[in-house]
Parts: C-alpha cells; sequence; structure tokens
C-alpha cells in the first residue's frame, strides 16, 4: 500500500505518522534538525526558509503547549502563522473537518498543522488534498487521538540520539498508559525503525493495547522487570480521566506499581536518561526527585523539540 | 568520457591555488580579521588559509541551505550541516571564503546569514575558482583562477584524509 | 396483475432449492413459474427470452437491506437480481409502529420492484425499554422481530423471547455485548493497535451470541443471529446446532471478502458494524457459509458521503451491497472453488428458509421471481455505476464480474440491461 505521506519520488510531503516511513527519512529529518539546533542560538534566532508561506495551527483540540511549540518553529523559519482555534468556533456552527479544510485552502494556506481528538483526522485531510490535486499544501499531525504524534516521536528520537549516540544496543521502556497514547506509538514506530535493540512496553493490562506485541515490542506488567537494565525509560502522562476507577483503582494505587521513584530507576542502567512528553504528574507516574534529577532530561525534550519541527516543516514544504 | 565532451581542460593544484591565495589576502590582512568558510569546499579552503595565515581566530562554518533561494524549486538541501559561526560578528573584518563562485547567489544566502549574527564592520569574498556567469551584483575580492565552463559542467573540489584539495569536473545532463 | 406468458430459453439454469442445474427453459404464467424443461400443455409464450450464455436463477433473497430511500434502493436491489428482502426496523422512525409498517409494505407493494419484508421493533423506539406491539406489527407485514443495532439487557431480552415464542414469531439479533462493545470502532486487534483505534474485542459477539443462545433455548424461539464477524462466534452457532437446537445465522458478504487490514490508513468506506475482523476470522466466516451453517446478506446500509468523509471514528458504518450482493457472492465461489448451485443456495433458498417465505425457487407453482445474469461480464464498481443513492463500498474502483441482465418479480419484468 502506498503510504499517503510520499510523494511519487519516495520524499515526504506530510509527517502523519512514523509508521511506514523508511530508516533513512527519519535520520534525515534528525540530520535536519541537529542544524536548526544551532539557529536558536542566535541572535537572529530566525531563517527566510518558509518566508511567504501561511502556516495554519488548526487545532480541533486544546493543547497550548504543542501548539507554541509549533508556532515558535514556524516563525523561526519566516513563515506567517495562523492559530486557529476550532475547538470553538466552526465545529460549534456544523462545519465539518473538511469544511474548514476548504475554507483555509481558499485563504492560500500552504501548511496545515493539525491536532484532532480522532485517530486519523491528518490522513483524511490529506488524503483530501490528494483528491483536490492540491499536492502543494502539506500536513503535520501534531497528535491525532491515540494514533500518533510524529513530531513527539522524533524529538523523543532526537533526544536519545543525543545523549546515547546510536539506537543499535539501547534497551528503551516506555511506560504508563501505551493504550491512549498517541506518544507511544509514535516512540514505538521510531524505536524500532532506528533498529533499537529491544522496546519494552510496560503497564498494568488494562492500559495496553490488546496485540500491542505486534508492533514489536517486549510486554512487562511488572515495573521491575520493564526497568532493568535499560537505557532509556520514557514514562507516559497518566490523564486524568483514566483514574476514575474504570481502567484503575486510583492514583495512588498506580504510583504504587508504576510510578517512577528513585528506588525503581536504580534498577535501569546508571546513566539510563528519563524522558517524559510533559506535562508530568509528579507523584502519579513520576516521583518529584526523579523528575528534577541528574537523569532527567525532560527540558532537553522540549528545547529539541523546537528544532526537530523546524526540520519536519522545513522538509515537507519544500517536497 | 564520450565524444561530445568538452574539450579537456587543465585542472590545477588546488593546494598550491590556496598558497596563492593566501599570498593575495596577506596585505589586506587587518588584526581582527576572520575566516567563514562556506559547506563544504569553502570551509578547506579556509582551514588552509587558516594555517597559512597564521590567524588566532578559529574559522566560521556556514551552510546556505536555509538561506537559497531555490528551496520553491527544489527543497531543502539533503545533507544540510549546521552553521557555527564561534566569535562575535559585530564590528568584525569578515572574508567568505568559498571553492567557486558562479552564479554568486550562494554568496548571496551566506552574506543575509551572516547578518543574522550581527553586523560586521566588511565582508570580502575569497575563491579558489572563478566561474564568470554572475546572475548577481557580486564579485570576488581575491580570485586565483578565472575559468569558462559549460553549464552542464560542475566543477568539484575534494579533500581526502589528509587534508590534500583536488580539483574534479563532473559532467551532468 | 397482467403478466406475460414467457418462455427464457438457452439459459443455463440453477436452482439450487431443487439442486437443478442444466441447461433447460423456463416457462412463465400468471406470474408464476408454469414449468420447467418443457412447455405445459397449451402454453403460447407471448414473449421468449434469450439467455445464450446466461445463468437463469431465483431472484435473490436478502437477510438485512437497509433502504434509506425506498425507491432507488429498490431499484437498485433489482438491478442487483434481489427479488426479496428483509428490512430491519432501524429505519427514522423505527419499525414499532403498525402504521409505519403498513406504509412501507404499500409504498412497495405499489412500486411493484423488489418485495419488501419488514422486520419489526422487538422494543418501542428500539429503545430497549418495553416491547414492541409484536402481534399487531405481525399483523401489519412484519416477519420477524429484532433490535437491529441498538442494545437490550439480558431481562427484556428473555421477556422479549419469551413473548415472541408465545406466538411463534422469530427474533433476530445482531449479537454485540453493548459493554464490551463501547466506544469500539474496529477489531479490537493488530490494525486498531497500530492506528490508534477504539477496539470492539470478539467477546463482544461471543458473550452476546451465548447469552442469546442460552436464552433461546431457554424460551424456545426461533432464533437468527445477523450478520457473525467472528471464527468464535460461528463456532458457538455450531456448537448449538449440533446439540439439536433450531438456530440459524448470516454473515454479511464484505466479510466474507474484507479483514481489518483494508482498513489500510483510516479508509471509512471500511468502517463496518461488526467491524471486519482478523483474516483467520474472515477465513472462519468462509468456512461457516460453505457448510451451509450460515446464510449471506448484503448488509446493505447506504450512507452519504458526508456520513464517510469523516475521520475513521466518527464516519457512519455500513456499505452499500444490494449490487454487489451477486458478484461477492460469485468472486467467493470462484475462489472457493465452489460450484455456483451450492455458493447461489446462500444468497437464495437458505434465506427464503430463514425468513419463511415462499421465495428463492424456482418449483413449479412458485412466484416468478427471477434473476437472469452473466456470470463472467465484468464492471467497474464506480459511482455511476450503482444505482443506490449508498455510493461508499470499499469496493469502488474495483473490477467485479457477474452482471443482471434482468430481473422479474412476480413475472414481471422489474429490471433489464
Amino acid at each position: 500500500m502506498h503510504n499517503p505521506q510520499l510523494n511519487a519520488h519516495g520524499e515526504l510531503t506530510h509527517l502523519l505518522s512514523i509508521e511506514g516511513l523508511p530508516r533513512a527519512v527519519l535520520t534525515h529529518i534528525l540530520d535536519t534538525a541537529s542544524s536548526f539546533i544551532e539557529v536558536s542560538d542566535r541572535d537572529v534566532k530566525k531563517v527566510p526558509l518558509l518566508r511567504g508561506k501561511s502556516v495554519f495551527n488548526v487545532f480541533f483540540e486544546n493543547s497550548t503547549r504543542t501548539r507554541t511549540t509549533f508556532e515558535i518553529a514556524a516563525k523561526r523559519l519566516s513563515a506567517d502563522v495562523i492559530n486557529l482555534d476550532v475547538t470553538r468556533s466552526s465545529t460549534a456552527k456544523g462545519e465539518t473537518l473538511l469544511d474548514t479544510v476548504d475554507n483555509l485552502i481558499a485563504m492560500h494556506a500552504d501548511m496545515f498543522v493539525v491536532r484532532h481528538a480522532a485517530s486519523g483526522a491528518p490522513h483524511l485531510i490529506a488524503d483530501h488534498l490528494r483528491r483536490l490535486g492540491r499536492s502543494d499544501v502539506h500536513v503535520v499531525n501534531a497528535g491525532d487521538g491515540r494514533h500518533a504524534h510524529p513530531t513527539q516521536g522524533l524529538l523523543d528520537m532526537y533526544t536519545i540520539r543525543h545523549y546515547k549516540k546510536d539506537f543499535a544496543n539501547l534497551v528503551v521502556a516506555v511506560v504508563g498508559d501505551i493504550l491512549h497514547s498517541r506518544v507511544a506509538r509514535s516512540d514505538i514506530n521510531a524505536l524500532t525503525t532506528l533498529g533499537a535493540a529491544e522496546v519494552r512496553a510496560v503497564g498494568p493490562q488494562t492500559l495496553l493495547p490488546t496485540a500491542i506485541e505486534k508492533m514489536g515490542v517486549r510486554v512487562c506488567h511488572d515495573l521491575r522487570e520493564g526497568l532493568r537494565d535499560c537505557d532509556v525509560v520514557i514514562m507516559l502522562r497518566l490523564q486524568n480521566e483514566r483514574m476514575n476507577g474504570a481502567l484503575l483503582p486510583s492514583a495512588r494505587e498506580y504510583f504504587g506499581s508504576y510510578g517512577l521513584t528513585p528506588a525503581m530507576l536504580a534498577l535501569a542502567k546508571p546513566d539510563a536518561i528519563v524522558m517524559h512528553p510533559g506535562p508530568m504528574n509528579r507523584g502519579v507516574e513520576i516521583d518529584s526527585d526523579v523528575a528534577d534529577g541528574r537523569q532527567a532530561v525532560i527540558l532537553s525534550q522540549v528545547t529539541f523539540g523546537i528544532a526537530v519541527r523546524m526540520a519536519v516543516m522545513s522538509i515537507v514544504a519544500g517536497n | 568520457m564520450t565524444a561530445h565532451a568538452m574539450p579537456a581542460i587543465e585542472l590545477p593544484d588546488a593546494d598550491a591555488q590556496c598558497r596563492e591565495l593566501a599570498t593575495l589576502i596577506r596585505p589586506r590582512l587587518r588584526p581582527d580579521t576572520v575566516l567563514v568558510g562556506i559547506h563544504s569546499g569553502g570551509v578547506w579552503v579556509a582551514r588552509r588559509l587558516r594555517e597559512l595565515l597564521q590567524l588566532q581566530t578559529e574559522i566560521g562554518l556556514i551552510d546556505v541551505s536555509f538561506y537559497r533561494d531555490d528551496y520553491g524549486e527544489k527543497g531543502l538541501h539533503p545533507r544540510v550541516k549546521p552553521t557555527s559561526i564561534p566569535f562575535d560578528v559585530e564590528g568584525r573584518p569578515l572574508i567568505l571564503v568559498d571553492d567557486v563562485l558562479y552564479t554568486g547567489r550562494t554568496t548571496r544566502a551566506a552574506i543575509n546569514e551572516l547578518f543574522d549574527y550581527g553586523r560586521p564592520a566588511s565582508i570580502q569574498l575569497a575563491v579558489l575558482a572563478d566561474r564568470g556567469q554572475r546572475q548577481l551584483p557580486i564579485c570576488a575580492d581575491f580570485s586565483t583562477w578565472r575559468v569558462d565552463l559549460a553549464p552542464t559542467q560542475e566543477l568539484e573540489l575534494s579533500a581526502d584524509a589528509n587534508g590534500h584539495l583536488q580539483w574534479s569536473l563532473a559532467e551532468h545532463a | 396483475m397482467n403478466t406475460q406468458n414467457l418462455q427464457i430459453q438457452n439459459a443455463r439454469l440453477i436452482d439450487p432449492a431443487s439442486g437443478l442445474d442444466a441447461r433447460l427453459d423456463v416457462f412463465i404464467a400468471d406470474g408464476r413459474i408454469a414449468a420447467i424443461g418443457q412447455p405445459p400443455a397449451g402454453f403460447s409464450a407471448e414473449r421468449c427470452i434469450d439467455a445464450t450464455g446466461l445463468i437463469v436463477c431465483p431472484g435473490l433473497v436478502d437477510l438485512s437491506t437497509r433502504l434509506g430511500s425506498i425507491e432507488p434502493e429498490l431499484a437498485a436491489a433489482v438491478a442487483g437480481g434481489v427479488t426479496s428482502l428483509a428490512c430491519p426496523p432501524d429505519t427514522k422512525p423505527p419499525l414499532d409502529e403498525p402504521g409505519l409498517v403498513e406504509r412501507l409494505v404499500r409504498r412497495s407493494e405499489t412500486l411493484g420492484l423488489a418485495r419488501v419484508y419488514p422486520i419489526g421493533a422487538l422494543t418501542h423506539e428500539l429503545a430497549g425499554q418495553r416491547l414492541a406491539e409484536m402481534n399487531s406489527l405481525a399483523r401489519a407485514g412484519c416477519i420477524a422481530f429484532s433490535q437491529a443495532n441498538q442494545p437490550i439487557d439480558t431481562l427484556l431480552l428473555l421477556r422479549a423471547m419469551q413473548y415472541a415464542a408465545t406466538f411463534g414469531f422469530a427474533v433476530r439479533l445482531r449479537p454485540q455485548d453493548q459493554f464490551l462493545a463501547r466506544g469500539g470502532v474496529a477489531h479490537d486487534g493488530e490494525v486498531a493497535t497500530r492506528l490508534g483505534l477504539a477496539g470492539v474485542p470478539v467477546s463482544a459477539e461471543t458473550v452476546a451470541t451465548a447469552t442469546a443462545l442460552l436464552l433461546a433455548s431457554e424460551t424456545g424461539v426461533r432464533l437468527h443471529l445477523s450478520r457473525l464477524s467472528s471464527a468464535a462466534g460461528v463456532a458457538l452457532v455450531r456448537q448449538a446446532r449440533l446439540s439439536g437446537m433450531q438456530v440459524s445465522c448470516d454473515v454479511a458478504i464484505h466479510h466474507l471478502h474484507l479483514s481489518e487490514v483494508d482498513i489500510g490508513y483510516f479508509d471509512s468506506n471500511a468502517r463496518f458494524d461488526p467491524p471486519l475482523r482478523a483474516a483467520s476470522d474472515r477465513d472462519a466466516l468462509r468456512a461457516a457459509v460453505q457448510e451451509g451453517l450460515a446464510a449471506l446478506c448484503s448488509d446493505h446500509t447506504p450512507v452519504d458521503a458526508d456520513g464517510k468523509q469523516l475521520p475513521f471514528a466518527e464516519a457512519l458504518p455500513g456499505a452499500t451491497g444490494l449490487e454487489l450482493l451477486l458478484p461477492l457472492t460469485l468472486l467467493w465461489a470462484a475462489q472457493a472453488k465452489l460450484p455456483l448451485l451450492e455458493a447461489l443456495a446462500r444468497i437464495t433458498c437458505d434465506p427464503a428458509a430463514i425468513l419463511g417465505i415462499d421465495a428463492g425457487s424456482l418449483s413449479i407453482g412458485s412466484p416468478a421471481d427471477v434473476c437472469v445474469f452473466d456470470p463472467a461480464e465484468p464492471w467497474r464498481v464506480t459511482a455511476e455505476s450503482l444505482r443506490s443513492q449508498g455510493k461508499n463500498t470499499p469496493w469502488l474502483g474495483y473490477e467485479v464480474s457477474g452482471r443482471v441482465r434482468m430481473t422479474l418479480v412476480g413475472g414481471q419484468i422489474v429490471f433489464e440491461a
């Protein structure tokens, strides 16, 4: 099946998901991002690549954090950024997703950065653009339902590569609510594509998708087993609505079994790094001593995230 | 080589050209002059010039991919290198170094990028080869070789493991 | 009704009900099959139909057709060779009022296209709160009762079965446990895991099937299970049949060919309820249909573009199916190397027996509901080539074989191409 993110030359024209992207494409994005890291240290933190281009941040689901990082990235590429809070405006008036997209195309959008609560919404937009013959308009997925958050996945890979250099011998534990996590899916896809030695999915059965082992991970229900001798720990945010008793008895009980404490982290390799996509629930999935500890690289993730998003936008807009 | 190839031209010794270029630059050097090499050929030449001119300051490295004017047609260059300017540009006399000067577009992009680091006192341009055929009002302050080539020909500088520089000529459709 | 005396000549006649597969002429008089092979005494044909190279079989019987707009969908039915169809009660409003049922029956009779057999609502408004007036609905024309895709609690289900059994009404259930299926939009398997779609586990089907089977055997009601989707689901029905229980079931034609993999990258045309399941489930469904445990249905559900051009989870489930029932059955028969006599039974006499209607056979004296088709003629499934207002199907753009040339209902030519 043709990957809808790639054009006829195999070049990335949308970023919808990590799944199905060749390793060379991921490496190219990471390499390009490393060039953008330096741009943010300059007096003028801007390059003129996307000058005159209009980037529409279309967020059907609220996320000030993610929207801001995309906004900064687009502005550092000299694009004009328009933020649309669709949660309040058009959908309330009965406009469909594709109605909204058609309107924005009529306003000469060059790129959509899309956040949506439904898995596959960015694919739907990309498919719509294909049917309209608008290969000059690009879609970047800023998180769709439980499906994918590819720029987060890429910035996580950038962070891992920054600290660990190579993926070949890495053991990575992804801990927490994998069932509802688009970050987990993107991380797992990226890690398996980049050749990590072992990826572990750690959590209770209620928070793991049925066929998660088919994504190439080792399932661990016991946090100790999941953390033992690993190089990287990726903690996932536990959404408040998961703690209402249907999937987990309580936040306290979850922390007791799956919370990352200094004692638990001691099971990992001494130089293991701890990552978290943010925002953290201190005392729920992660202990403050770990979150603020020397092994945490959570703020580096944020910094790298801007460069990675600059890389993604400049690559897709050029293809 | 096929029969319809361009008449062979003699490719000069690039290392000798570097020495010649240093000789041209030396009388015009100021104490705070710094070199900025354009990836990738210009960086090799700038490194060589720094040795020959015995400059203290590290050279700057610049990749103009983010400033190119052909992004709209060609997209982002597949192998972008980080730009590194390890000195304060403000008020500094700079010499921009490249291997080949041709249309002038790369030089334009490099000048624009340098201005995002500050306002230099001056920017001069030093190149090993000048192919003519300028598309912008740009000329080299220092140049060792004026050469005319067909648009299908590409003059490429390469560096071996010992840092020895060598010219080659490639033909493309 | 004024009908012509018709003779269909030179065709290959396939009548699964009688096991006949031979080159025989069909003679039609007074809207009924008058004779097969030799004309009855004194018969003179007013029209001779040359069916050289074509197959003549009973008009197809569809166990589940959602009509939407009645006229275009009944036109689509006869264009697909379907002459009798059962309409589930989840119309708008639901078929819980005798007046609604009567109107539907009268309207379809006036059109004179396919015969419509309404399935009445099992509960008032399908709300699962109180029993519908089954006797009045039966008098109005309902031939069975169903909850369609709406949930019902087990106590009310027991009561509904007891009540239906009292009067000898058949109950049809689409087995899906509402709690296990809650929020799910795709098979709870590899594809849903990968795409981050909420899953409907197989247990949603098996739990509901087991419940329905237990309550049916307790009440003695005639039970039909609609649109089974899983290997485990059909296994339960097989087991019940082996233990002597009178239970029937069907499988939607899409589930015979497609699996979760066909969702691809969120193709909302592959959104079905129940969902497309794993390839192993699809293979088990094929086996169940092949052995005659399950009949086939089109599960025809016209959905307009607005209902499909949405993110997968928000898109409406279902696909157009009336015009694809025959070609997809032929495709399955070819793939399974099954004689047409056997394969066509699943869309003619088997569903007719389940519905308890006089249809799906070419026996002498039965209504002349006939389908004449070219088994080899290829055609491309496009929005234009489909008569149904439902243009959405995973088969859009594909070429299929098997084109209906003529459809007769009660001896009347209602479709001719």
